[in-house]
């Protein structure tokens, strides 16, 4: 278990919140430290109350916990939002010359640091350095040497000239000898530092880098949370390599777009949300039946409609998975890890355009909102092969003809693959349709090319499933009588509640699924298991009905739709309760 | 490109199966035409169609083409486009298509002026779902959905156009074949996007928007002396209304095209066997 430290900084929407944050994260993470955070948007109150999070820990730390050591509270609120996680000996940070802050009640056993962080960044040249005050003055708590702020303040604010840089380098000591002379409390923290060079990155930003290194050149996308961010790395880094985000007029537009770009020959993509897959969702088919390799990407949030916009849930696996009328062959894949939106995505592009289907890459929120530290080399660039599947170029178009020198886009293979021709190719001129076609892209209502066409694209599927390895990734005692399977971001949680289940005297095996579809077979995991328990963030347990349906076994279900990612110790209880067979009164839904 | 290319080249082996006396023939036969006048041939064209007795021209020409969903047409258009801006790209579909479930499209590819041409096949009539009110049927026009007609003014296309800041306005009929090419080819030939309102007519479903209703009404602008690069005078004959004109009405000789503006000029295919070379920097960007 990391010997982590648990730091947040709360107000309302507006505040600088997230800079503010980014800012101490970043200092941390070029301390050699690893981050893990994570954003509280909307409130459970209500309003405008938004907080970002930082877990940190010499050692790698995957999940956020119910836990909350060192709190800068811009706000009155905030300190109540966070009551359930605060604790004895916690440290609240807070304004307290401040009007709305001036009844503020520090909770028994807390340790209440009245700091004047207007008054103070004033004195450093401005109010609006108020948040970095309250940093410094964080720092002096934590026992974190002020000198690594310095080059996040540097990275921050560098663009606004010299003097922004020192004034807020200044107000930062300021709110450290603050708190060094004013309070003579010993703080339990001393936050080493290490030689560790990290880098620090979101899932939307990993999802957006491993496009741009598979080859990615066109992007289009209509704004929405959480999946904006990937269209935002995009934009401007994809124009270095020749290529171009589009902001289109909507979700029909923007798959279209890219639709009409893969046609072209371009490795493209689109990025959405759960109302923008539905409006996506006509074209799904059009996809799949024409043949045309693109990567759609679903950042889910909370549904349905428009839900918890700002929460988290994977609730789209079925929609992923069966979305779109008629039978669309398709591939779903599902990053587990920030590091993984990056691999996950390198691998979508290849397996779209060496089969030529849509492939679903389904990350959500939880892995969108979180900046977690990694080693470089954990994007190692070297290692990211592009496969472009079977491309006709010129000098091989003559064998893909038929007798009267037509190019056959969708010609039935025994792999299922058709060769395709970019536009702009000699001879390689075609046509396809989104209705039911023969092997030259006409359309045909016979019933033995139905059948044909119906069967190749089929066989695509069934190729793949032969041709690629689609592993799960394993954790915890590979002998154990529990097994736990998930998908998607629960695996950072799992991962550290295989600790606290441990110290529990529970052996957990965890198997953590990034291939929805096609996916590894389990039954010989599961036949092994006494007790099998599939964890999930949304209510039915749509994971857990795919698996079931695998293996035609019931399994337990631990699932959360509360809009909050797990925590890893939350997470560790519900399984324990799952298997003493307590009722734990949570969310949780079992199979009858 | 071959300079030795016939407007038949761009002909598919598929027989077309519009209605005997469809206005949509006319419409393709100028497609086609004006395609291979202007120096195109099937190989370096891509035809996007859409959905309706219209959108089976992407079945009908020879040339990279696809037939998409009903009213996306445009967007897919645009994307081929930008991804290789070699392309002579060409969409066209019907006036439901582009008038009604496209329409926000349309709006946006107005404002986008990539440069590619879009022919609206417009016989006031949803065709192939058998006769029913179109966005450009008139008031009362009287369908099987619509029994007192749709009771709401028809959508003034060119209007649309217009206001949504087009470089080119023209509008055609399907039966002067001479001069529906000429207009066809100089939307292609514009540097922009060519918009083309072509009225098709439907022979089986719409008995009031005939070839003999167009014939006695339409009034060529060529004979009018209109100056296409008014667009003082191009806003008064749109907004008339109650005349049909044919010919090119605006054309913003100046108009650079989105993908131009934006410094597109490469194949986006060409991609390298693996990460960019200097991929890791990306890496390091998150220090
Ligand atoms: C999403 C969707 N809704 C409805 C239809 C049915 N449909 C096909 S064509 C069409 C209207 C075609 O009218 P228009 O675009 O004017 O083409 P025309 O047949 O007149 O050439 C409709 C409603 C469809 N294909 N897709
Ligand atoms: S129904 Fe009308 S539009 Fe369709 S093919 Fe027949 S004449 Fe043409
Ligand atoms: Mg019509």
């Amino acid at each position: 278990m990391p010997e982590d430290l648990n730091w947040a900084i709360g107000g309302e929407a507006g505040d600088g919140i997230d800079s503010t944050g980014k800012i101490f994260a970043q200092a941390l993470s070029r301390a050699g430290r690893h981050v893990f955070t994570s954003k509280d948007f909307a409130s459970r109150i209500r309003g405008g109350y938004t907080a970002y999070k930082v877990r940190t820990s010499v050692d790698r730390v995957e999940s956020v916990v119910d836990r909350l050591d060192i709190l800068i509270a811009l706000t009155e609120r905030t300190i109540d939002e966070n009551m359930d996680e605060l604790h004895k000996g916690s440290v609240i940070i807070y304004d307290g010359e401040r009007s709305t802050m001036q009844d503020v009640e520090v909770p028994e056993g807390m340790v209440g640091l009245s700091v004047p962080l207007q008054r103070l960044a004033e004195d450093a040249g401005g109010a609006i350095m108020a948040n970095v005050v309250a940093l410094g003055a964080a720092c002096e708590v934590a026992q974190f040497p002020i000198e690594n702020l310095d080059e996040s303040l540097d990275k921050r604010f560098g663009d606004k000239g010299e003097a922004i840089v020192e004034n807020n380098k200044e107000a930062a000591r300021l709110g450290q000898q603050y708190v060094a002379e004013e309070y003579d409390h010993e703080f339990d923290y001393d936050l080493e530092t290490t030689d560790a060079d990290y880098v620090l990155l979101n899932g939307d930003e990993a999802i957006g880098m491993g496009a741009l290194a598979a080859g990615c050149r066109f992007y289009s996308g209509y704004p929405i949370t959480p999946a904006t961010d990937v269209m935002e790395y995009l934009t401007g880094r994809i124009d270095q390599y020749g290529g171009k985000v589009v902001q289109a007029e909507d979700e029909l537009s923007a798959i279209n777009m890219a639709l009409g770009a893969a046609r072209a020959g371009a490795r493209a993509m689109t990025a959405t949300s759960g109302p923008g897959i539905d409006l996506m969702t006509e074209t799904f088919g059009l996809v799949a039946t024409t043949e045309t390799p693109l990567v759609i990407c679903d950042v889910m949030r909370s549904g349905p409609s428009t839900g918890m916009p700002t929460k988290q849930e994977q609730g789209d696996l079925n929609m992923a998975l069966y979305g779109g009328h008629g039978e669309v062959p398709r591939f779903v894949v599902a990053p587990t890890s920030v590091s993984e939106c990056f691999w996950k995505t390198v691998e979508a592009f290849n397996y779209a355009e060496k089969y030529q289907t849509p492939v679903f890459l389904v990350s959500d929120l939880a892995l969108a909102v979180t900046e977690q530290t990694f080693p470089p080399e954990a994007f190692d660039m070297d290692e990211v092969e592009i496969e472009r599947g079977k491309v006709v170029d010129e000098a091989e178009i003559d064998g893909w003809l038929n007798d009267k020198d037509q190019f056959q886009p969708h010609f039935p293979s025994a792999d299922g693959i058709s060769p395709r021709a970019f536009p702009g190719t000699t001879d390689g001129a075609h046509m396809t349709t989104g209705l039911e076609h023969d092997e030259l892209g006409r359309r045909t209502e016979e019933e033995e090319v139905r059948i044909e066409q119906v069967d190749k694209r089929t066989q695509k599927v069934r190729t793949a499933r032969e041709e690629e390895d689609w592993d799960y990734r394993e954790f915890g005692d590979p002998g154990a009588d529990t097994l736990v399977i998930s998908w998607g971001s629960n695996e950072g949680a799992m991962r550290e509640a295989l600790g606290f289940l441990e110290d529990r005297g529970h052996d957990v095996r965890f198997i953590s699924v990034p291939y929805i579809f096609p996916r590894p077979d389990l039954s010989d995991e599961i036949a092994a298991a006494d007790d099998v328990i599939v964890v999930e963030c949304n209510a039915t347990g749509q994971f857990a009905d795919v698996i079931e349906h695998d293996v035609l076994k019931r399994v337990q279900r631990v699932n959360k739709y509360d809009g909050v990612r797990f925590k890893a110790d939350e997470l560790a209880s519900e399984i324990e309760n799952t298997l003493t067979g307590v009722d734990s009164g949570s969310q949780e839904v079992t199979a009858e | 490109m071959s300079s030795d290319v016939r407007f038949t080249d761009f002909k598919s082996d598929k027989q077309p199966t519009w209605c005997p006396g469809c206005g949509d023939f006319g419409t393709m036969n100028g497609m086609m035409k004006a395609l291979a006048e202007t120096g195109n041939d099937p190989d370096n064209t891509f035809v996007v169609a859409g959905i309706g007795c219209s959108g089976k021209i992407g079945t009908y020409m020879h040339s990279y083409a696809l037939h998409g969903v009903h009213g996306r047409a445009l967007p897919v258009g645009i994307g081929v486009k930008l991804a290789n801006p070699n392309l002579e790209v060409m969409v066209a579909g019907g006036d439901g298509d582009g008038y009604s479930i496209g329409a926000g499209h349309f709006v946006h590819a107005v404002r986008r002026n990539v440069d590619m041409s879009y022919v609206v096949m417009d016989n006031r009539i949803y065709g192939l779902t058998k006769g029913q009110a179109s966005p450009t049927s008139r008031q009362d026009f009287e369908t099987s959905t619509t029994p007192e007609g749709p009771q709401m003014p028809p959508v003034n296309p060119l209007a649309l156009a217009l206001a949504s800041g087009a470089t080119f306005i023209a509008q055609s009929f399907s039966s002067d074949s001479q001069r529906h090419a000429q207009i066809i080819q100089e939307a292609i030939e514009h540097n922009g996007f060519g918009f083309v309102n072509t009225y098709s007519p439907c022979v089986t479903f719409n008995d009031v928007d005939t070839y003999d209703y167009f014939r006695d009404s339409i009034v060529d602008l060529e004979e009018e002396g209109h100056d296409r690069t008014d667009r003082e005078a191009a806003k008064e004959k749109i907004l008339e209304g109650d005349r049909e004109y044919m010919g090119v009405i605006y054309r913003d000789e100046n108009s650079v095209p989105w993908e131009e503006r934006e410094g597109l000029d490469r194949n986006m295919a060409d991609i390298p066997d693996g990460a960019p070379d200097d991929a890791m920097d990306l890496v390091r960007e998150f220090y």
